[in-house]
């Protein structure tokens, strides 16, 4: 007969455990139930922040539900678990039902620690720990506008920095003298105060707080010294407590400070109970990171195997997840060994931070942090972790690989049970063995067939640096390929489409891939035709993205936006009458984009053609913000009106928006012209930028706003507006040609070998002898440019594909709207 | 996985195998159901599936591109790029729940639809 195993609490460590349970095939010796309190099946509370900006709680499931089917696990949500009779082997529940057991799990967790502060009860205080809790947040921060989290760790830096994007203006109040107090020192936190302080968070440190303000409702906090705060809203982040009040109840024994007592394979101080996650005191402590709670269960499934694992603690290296600056702290993080010798770089210029700690012979590396940038974090994790002795001189090792410079370390290096995936604790072997014998050779397939990836994704660069050099040693060809279609790179591909006269997707497929295609070789090579033959779009249709497919951007609800073209941001009065009048006639939401133009939301398919037609009659042609293509040439106002301008911004911009529009390319492209050093353009943010000199224009190239800002650099100063359009169409021929898919300018020269200098050969002194092919081949582009919708709009064939169902003119009646500020919305799902 | 041809389904005339684009797709509304069909040329097969997607509840698979996994023909929804499986329905990159798949027949030029 199968023994019957109950665990309680359905958090990641309970469902950790399950999968172990099944992969083990220990499922044929026991039958598996869990019993949890939340609402909800095991969610990745990792990732709890994603559900507060709007991530569905089914996205945030570690399995599917139907996951606890198929492998017959009894799921219970929503019902407390009470009692533990331990001599009778049952627990009862909160609905007063009862189960036998064999063998008991616990995996409760723990619960927000809440200190006793005085109005803490009041309305507008939460803790930030559970689906529930962020539901309350997410509703009760519409009404505010002040927010204030009490706790300055790792997680309440999270929460602030949540409520801070909302648009709330958070402060953080910390006990100690400084932010992190666990995780860094005081020069450390000092650069992360900064950091997030010149983001707009207020940061208050070294206080305490006397009471929370407020009659039923939070209105602000005081502190001891009798100085208080305005606040609406207050999120207690002071730490964590083991969830050991059902262990207590049954007479197991617990610390001092928490935490249900364990022994090295998890069982309790009574046997057949085991506990293990965040709730155990286990190798002498309570455990708050989730790599050690999975090698709880860990252990705990290959004891139950009949094996000898034990948990003897483990590392408790971390690297913060995105709270506006980069900070990671690994190992002795603050040098506490004894001899331990630090090693700083402060850069108060680039706001870097880091710390190594160096043993007293100065042969391993013992710990260390990062502030501002955590881009070596993995590989000195790995030197760490690994006792790889250090180089003579391990001061190098603080200097950024990726700039060249710096201690390299080779991941084929480390030895095969270096852990590489923390997470789920993934060694190089297994991620090797993967490689090696059994053929995985993508990223993708290694996380489904490792796990290694899946869990905070830190560790990803690492897997792929991987998987490249096995590759390589194995001798195959680690070129990227685009996809499992074709198996070429896109800069193969673009030559081979180029020399070999390719005009069609389904002939290229036919004579240089396999397959049916997918997703992602199809909108690519619609790219490449496009950059290549510069034939109107519409005529791949079939290959396009959807944005590109109806010339629109698809939006929530399955409607298109409008955006047509208004080069400079220039505009007449008349024609913004006539964006008005067709505004309004088709009922369109109406707003002016971050790119100095105006986009009307809402159209349905079958209305596009109509709405162009119109626009099209009245003189404007597509903006293509759908495609990846030239957007906008922002300008400022320059010399004609602007005492400071030097040259007349507007007019150049102008002409250098209706040169490129229309040019496809690896990326979106976007150009800004400022009039003057004050750069009211923001043409430094931008693919190329354009700023008046008192001698000419300086050009700067492979700036990018978007999720990693990056300032453009300088290419040329001082040149003439035609020297100008000379070396930008050089430079843009050679970035379409030669990036990666997806990738905008200032990755790809990220990458260029030789970077700027490299970028500065090709285009000024021309090194390559391209210099003339490339100004051919834009000319040709700009010759050949058509606007898109205008051709859909006099073509018959094409307009008829404009229709939500191919056999009824019937329009999609799922569209549905609502009202907002004397416009309308998508109806909210 | 259940036979979807062993169940007796009922055929609906649904358009015009031309007006369907070639390696490509089109919704269509049959007794006012919203029908994903597939022209996969390249196989000479055909497909169909529902238009919803389940990932956000968007009437949008029709507008997505086909294509295949390791030769099993599927189609990839336009907003968020999950794919689906067109032979089995299931979601080839996550873990959300199956889509409903029709069979398809031609006859005299049309596509028909098993409901
Ligand atoms: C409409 C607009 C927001 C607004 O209301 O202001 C907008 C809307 C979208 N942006 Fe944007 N971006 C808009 C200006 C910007 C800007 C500001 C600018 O251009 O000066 C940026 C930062 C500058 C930059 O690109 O470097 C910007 C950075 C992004 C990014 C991040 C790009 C990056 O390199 O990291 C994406 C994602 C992408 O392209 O992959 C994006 C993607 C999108 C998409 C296309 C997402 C999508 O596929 O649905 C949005 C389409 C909305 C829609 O349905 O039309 N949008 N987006 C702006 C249109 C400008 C225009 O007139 O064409
Ligand atoms: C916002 C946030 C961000 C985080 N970020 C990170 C990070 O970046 N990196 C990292 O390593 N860790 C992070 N953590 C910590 C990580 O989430 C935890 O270590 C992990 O969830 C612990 O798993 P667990 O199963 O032990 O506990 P939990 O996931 O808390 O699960 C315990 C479950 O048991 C239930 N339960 C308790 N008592 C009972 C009972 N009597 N009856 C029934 N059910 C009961 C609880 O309701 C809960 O659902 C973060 C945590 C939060 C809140
Ligand atoms: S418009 Fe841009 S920033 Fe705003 S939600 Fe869409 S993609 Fe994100
Ligand atoms: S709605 Fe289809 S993938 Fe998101």
């Amino acid at each position: 007969m199968k023994k019957k195993l109950i665990v309680v609490g359905n958090g990641m460590t309970a469902v950790k455990f399950c999968q172990k349970m099944v992969e083990a095939g220990l499922l044929n010796q026991f039958d598996l139930m869990v019993i949890g309190e939340e609402p909800h099946y095991a969610y990745d509370r990792v990732h709890l922040t994603d559900y507060y900006t709007g991530t569905d709680v089914l996205d945030l499931h570690l399995v599917p539900i139907q996951w606890y089917k198929d492998n017959q696990i009894e799921v219970i949500t929503h019902t407390k678990v009470t009692l533990i009779d331990k001599h009778n082997l049952t627990v009862e529940l909160e609905d007063k039902s009862i189960f036998k057991y064999d063998t008991l799990v616990l995996a409760t967790g723990s619960a927000a620690f809440v200190p006793p502060i005085e109005g803490k009860d009041k309305d507008g205080v939460f803790v930030y720990r559970t689906i529930y809790d962020l539901s309350l947040i997410k509703e009760y921060v519409k009404g505010a506008k002040k927010g204030v989290v009490i706790g300055g760790g790792l997680l309440g830096l999270e929460a602030a920095k949540a409520i801070m994007d909302d648009g709330i203006e958070s402060t953080i109040i910390e006990r100690n003298p400084w932010l992190m107090g666990r995780q860094l020192d005081k020069q450390g936190a000092s650069f992360l105060h900064k950091k997030l302080g010149e983001q707009g968070l207020n940061i208050i440190t070294d206080t305490n707080i006397a009471r929370v303000l407020g009659d039923d409702k939070v209105t602000g906090i005081e502190f001891i010294d009798g100085t208080s705060i305005e606040t609406d809203i207050i999120v207690i982040s002071s730490g964590i407590k083991a969830r050991d009040e059902l262990a207590i109840k049954a007479g197991l024994e617990v610390g001092k400070f928490g935490g249900i007592l364990v022994d090295e394979g998890m069982q309790t101080t009574y046997p057949g109970i085991y506990a293990i996650g965040e709730c155990a005191l286990a190798a002498g402590m309570t455990w708050g990171l989730v790599a050690p709670c999975y090698e709880m269960a860990e252990v705990l499934v290959e004891r139950l195997k009949g094996e000898d694992r034990s948990f003897l603690g483990t590392d408790m290296s971390t690297k913060l997840k995105l709270i506006g600056s980069e900070v990671a702290s690994f190992g002795d993080a603050l040098g506490s060994t004894p001899g331990a010798i630090p090693l700083v770089l402060e850069n108060r210029f680039t706001q870097v931070y880091k710390r190594i700690n160096i043993s007293e012979d100065g042969k391993y590396l013992l710990g260390g942090i990062l502030v501002g940038d955590a881009s070596d974090y993995n590989t000195l994790l790995q030197i760490y972790k690994n006792k790889i002795v250090l180089p003579a001189n391990p001061e190098s090792l603080l200097s950024t690989q990726s700039q060249g410079g710096g201690f390299s370390l080779s991941v084929l290096d480390l030895a095969d049970d270096a852990v590489i995936c923390s997470c789920e604790g993934v060694t190089k072997g297994k991620i090797c063995n993967a490689i090696e014998n059994d053929g995985v050779t993508t990223v993708a397939g290694l996380k489904k067939c490792t796990k290694a990836g899946t869990g905070c994704g830190g560790c990803v660069p690492m897997v792929d640096d991987l998987l490249t050099a096995v590759l390589k040693k194995q001798g195959k060809d680690v070129k990227k390929v685009v996809c499992e279609h074709f198996a070429y790179s896109r800069q193969e591909l673009f030559d081979i489409v180029k020399l070999e006269e390719i005009k069609t997707y389904p002939d290229l497929l036919a004579k240089k891939g396999h397959g049916m295609g997918c997703e992602i070789c199809k909108p690519l090579v619609a790219s490449l035709l496009a950059s290549i033959w510069n034939e109107p779009i519409v005529k791949h249709q079939q290959i396009q993205d959807t944005n590109d497919k109806f010339l629109g951007n698809i939006q929530r609800g399955g409607t298109y936006s409008i955006v047509p073209r208004i080069a400079g941001g220039e505009i007449t009065p008349q024609k913004l009458e006539v964006i008005g009048r067709i505004g309004k006639k088709y009922d369109l939401y109406c707003k002016i984009t971050g790119g100095q133009r105006i986009d009307l939301f809402g159209a349905r398919v079958d209305q596009l053609p109509e709405i162009w037609e119109e626009l099209i009659d009245e003189g404007f042609e597509s903006g293509h913000a759908y495609g990846k293509s030239l957007r906008t040439v922002k300008s400022c106002v320059g010399s004609t009106w602007c005492r400071f301008g030097l040259h007349d911004s507007v007019s150049f911009a102008i002409q250098i928006e209706n040169r490129y529009k229309g040019l496809r390319s690896p990326h979106k492209l976007k150009g800004g012209v400022s009039g003057c050093v004050r750069e009211c353009a923001e043409a430094k943010g931008k693919d190329f930028g354009i700023i008046a000199t008192d001698k000419g224009w300086n050009l700067y190239v492979s700036g990018n706003g978007g999720s990693n800002p990056v300032h453009a650099v300088l290419l040329a100063s001082d040149i003439d507006s035609d020297t100008c359009i000379k070396y930008l169409d050089r430079f843009l021929m050679f970035y379409i040609k030669t990036a990666a898919p997806l990738t905008r300018t200032s990755k790809w020269l990220a990458g260029l070998e030789g970077g700027i200098e490299y970028l500065k050969d090709v285009v000024i002194n021309d090194c390559l002898g391209m210099a003339e092919q490339f100004e051919k081949e834009m000319q040709f582009q700009v010759d050949t440019y058509k606007c898109e919708w205008k051709e859909v709009v006099n073509n018959p064939e094409l307009r008829a594909k404009f229709k939500a169902f191919a056999n009824s003119d019937q329009t999609d009646s799922s569209i549905k709207f609502v009202p907002i500020r004397d416009q309308k919305m998508p109806t909210p799902c | 996985m259940e036979n979807i041809n062993n169940k007796s389904v009922e055929w609906h005339k649904a358009i015009k195998a031309i007006e369907v684009p070639e390696n490509g797709g089109v919704a269509v509304l049959i007794e006012g159901k919203q029908i994903a069909i597939f022209n996969f040329t390249v196989k000479g097969e055909w497909y169909a599936c529902q238009n919803l997607c389940p990932h956000k509840q968007e009437m949008a698979l029709a507008r997505g591109l086909i294509g295949d996994l390791n030769g099993e023909p599927k189609i990839a929804c336009p907003f968020h790029k999950k794919s689906f499986s067109l032979e089995s329905g299931a979601c080839l990159n996550d873990d959300l729940c199956n889509i409903d798949v029709y069979p398809v027949k031609i006859e005299e030029d049309f596509v028909y639809i098993g409901l």
